[in-house]
């Protein structure tokens, strides 16, 4: 018998009336597939079924509301213009914006001037993206570092990074790495942030659960704190998303140049500067539609598909 | 059963890497405190002088009232923590199973397995079918592409059970793993456990409040008393398997037990 010199009593063997010759009469011997078989039961009583939702009642329930949402403000808009409550130059119609739209397009001009803004913010957002991911887990990870930077990202967060957009051309110049930089300074706090809440998040047992296993230092990062942080983190990519999108038209508005191509922020600089309000308009509907795009196209189904596999997703 | 062979001398490099290891878990004369709250450096001891071995394919239940100390020992015995005296070796990291299944909600039943069998460097090409088997053993067959939340709280222990074998530790630490499920589970998980340490002979360490589940699973019951945590009392449980709640053998055992617990538990209201 094992630890009898531990001073504690200990009491070794048992009575022998317990012990085996006195196996109770009780109906005892369960056979395997009877035990297989409860147990098949009892699993099927048990489990929950998700159902998906067909396609028409998504159709209905998801696209039909804004759809009406939008046709409704396009009404208001022409009866405002009909009323005169502003004059032509003040207020374009749908009609004017669309015909502006319309030129745009057989130009050839529309495609450009969004794909030169999208793929400087995209590409903007993938940079913070790379640095934004390895601070944020560093903060998160790090007490050190933690201590020393975390109140200040947090901080930055607030900063509107169009404060960035003088410094920047000053150090940079009127150029695209300029833009980037400040596209940069806007996302990075977010994506970082977002990580951090991520992880702070993530329930102890399953970081101990991860340690049973054998995880640590970097495969206890990849396996266990990343998935563990992706709710929180693709919350922060969203914001980091608006932020790099916002920083980005901010700076295409104020620091306009004729080498740095013509993006949104310039169409509606140029806009005001030629008295075209039918422009101003169109590119401020451009900028909308390519944020709310990015959003519905990207980072709305990434996210539900993480809620829905973690079973998070409530369908109503 | 255990055996007393092992000298002071052969345990006392307590590695891995010793070949005879005459023991699964050795705790020895080991002590835990922890800051007690309120007070500035005072410290409450939880778990005071505690000496175990678990032997190798024994079967021990860890019995003691709630807060007695026993998850706190059992996260010594994994190395989640250390004891503030004493030591404890294990043969090999032990695997653990927590009271809630503390499954990744971000990965499938199966994928659950196979970061165990991956973590524990096994190829690539195997693990599919490893996990498999794995999940036949506690028999999920159909459960491999299961997310965690589309599972009943039984099969959810059992795949955690499925993950912890994919550790092949020799020793299987379990906190309370069915004490949140409902009687008639918690009954067919005792018989599956039964027959999947019997098959596989593993030692296990089983941790529970509940006196009858331990007599009905253990080949030793160890009672802990509370505050602090010393070991009161073990008895062997030499009764043949298979063995059910309702056995008279196993009912006259939990009687005993309950009233030897009761009598730790009545202690603690005379001072
Ligand atoms: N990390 C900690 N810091 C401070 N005190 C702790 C810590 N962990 C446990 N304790 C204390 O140690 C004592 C024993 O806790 P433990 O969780 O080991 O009990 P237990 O026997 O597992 O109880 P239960 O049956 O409720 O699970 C409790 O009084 C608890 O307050
Ligand atoms: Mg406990």
């Amino acid at each position: 018998m094992a630890g009898t010199d531990n001073g504690v009593d200990v009491e070794t063997g048992i009575k022998s009336g317990i012990t085996g010759d006195s196996a109770p009469a009780v109906a005892k011997p369960q056979d395997a597939n009877d035990l297989a078989g409860l147990e098949a039961g009892l699993d099927a009583l048990d489990s929950v079924h998700v159902a998906r939702t067909s396609l028409r009642e998504t159709l209905l329930r998801k696209t039909l509301p804004p759809v009406i949402a939008v046709a409704l403000v396009l009404v208001l808009w022409q009866l405002l213009v009909w009323a005169e409550v502003a004059p032509e130059y003040k207020l374009a119609s749908p009609s004017d914006v669309w015909g502006e739209a319309r030129e745009a397009w057989f130009q050839g001009t529309l495609l450009d001037y969004i794909w030169t803004s999208v793929s400087r913010g995209l590409l903007g957002f993938l940079m913070a993206l790379a640095i934004g991911t390895p601070l944020g887990l560093l903060v998160a990870r790090v007490g050190f570092v933690r201590a020393a930077i975390g109140p200040i990202l947090s901080g930055l967060q607030s900063l509107p990074s169009v404060a960035w957009v003088p410094p920047a051309v000053i150090w940079l110049g009127l150029n695209d790495s300029m833009m980037y930089a400040v596209i940069l300074l806007g996302a990075v706090p977010s994506v970082a942030n977002g990580l951090v809440a991520g992880i702070d998040q993530i329930p102890p047992l399953f970081l101990r659960a991860g340690r049973t296993l054998g995880a640590t230092g970097l495969r206890e990062a990849w396996h266990i704190v990343m998935p563990g942080a992706l709710p929180g983190y693709l919350a922060g990519l969203k914001q980091g998303w608006a932020f790099s999108w916002r920083s980005l038209m901010a700076a295409e508005i104020i620091a306009s140049s004729p080498d740095l191509g013509v993006g949104l922020g310039q169409l509606l600089e140029n806009g005001r500067n030629n008295s075209s309000m039918a422009q101003v308009f169109l590119a401020i509907l451009l900028i909308l539609l390519v944020g709310i795009a990015i959003d519905l196209l990207i980072f709305s189904p990434l996210e539900r598909r993480v809620l829905r596999g973690r079973g998070l997703l409530v369908t109503r | 059963m255990a055996t007393e062979t092992a000298t002071t001398a052969e345990v006392a490099g307590n590695t891995e890497d010793t070949p005879a290891v005459t023991y699964a878990a050795r705790v020895e004369h080991v002590s835990k405190s922890f800051p007690a709250p309120g007070t500035s450096g005072g410290q409450q001891l939880v778990l005071d002088d505690i000496t175990l071995d678990v032997a190798p394919g024994e079967f021990v239940t860890l019995l003691g009232a709630s807060g007695c100390g026993k998850s706190t020992l059992l996260n010594l015995v994994a190395g989640l923590d250390r004891p503030t005296a004493g030591s404890i070796g294990t043969d090999g990291r032990p695997a653990l199973m927590f009271q809630e299944h503390a499954l990744f909600p971000w990965l499938t039943a199966g994928k659950n397995v196979e970061l165990a069998l991956r973590l524990r460097g096994v190829a690539k090409a195997e693990r599919r079918q490893e996990a498999e088997r794995l999940l036949d053993l506690v028999r999920l067959q159909g459960a491999y592409g299961k997310r965690v939340h589309e599972l009943s709280g039984g099969m959810r222990q059992r795949v955690a059970l499925a993950r912890a074998l994919a550790q092949e530790s020799r020793l299987l630490l379990m906190d309370e793993p069915f004490a949140a499920l409902d009687a008639i589970t918690r009954d067919v998980l005792h018989d599956e456990l039964t027959r999947i340490w019997r098959e596989t002979g593993l030692s296990v360490l089983f941790v529970t409040h509940n006196v009858r589940e331990a007599v009905r699973l253990a080949q030793r019951v160890v009672l802990l008393s509370s505050r602090p945590g010393r070991i009161a009392r073990q008895w062997t449980v030499g009764l043949p398997h298979p063995r059910r709640l309702e056995d008279t053998a196993v009912a006259e055992l939990s009687v005993e037990i309950t009233e030897e617990l009761r009598g730790e538990i009545r202690r603690h209201g005379r001072h």
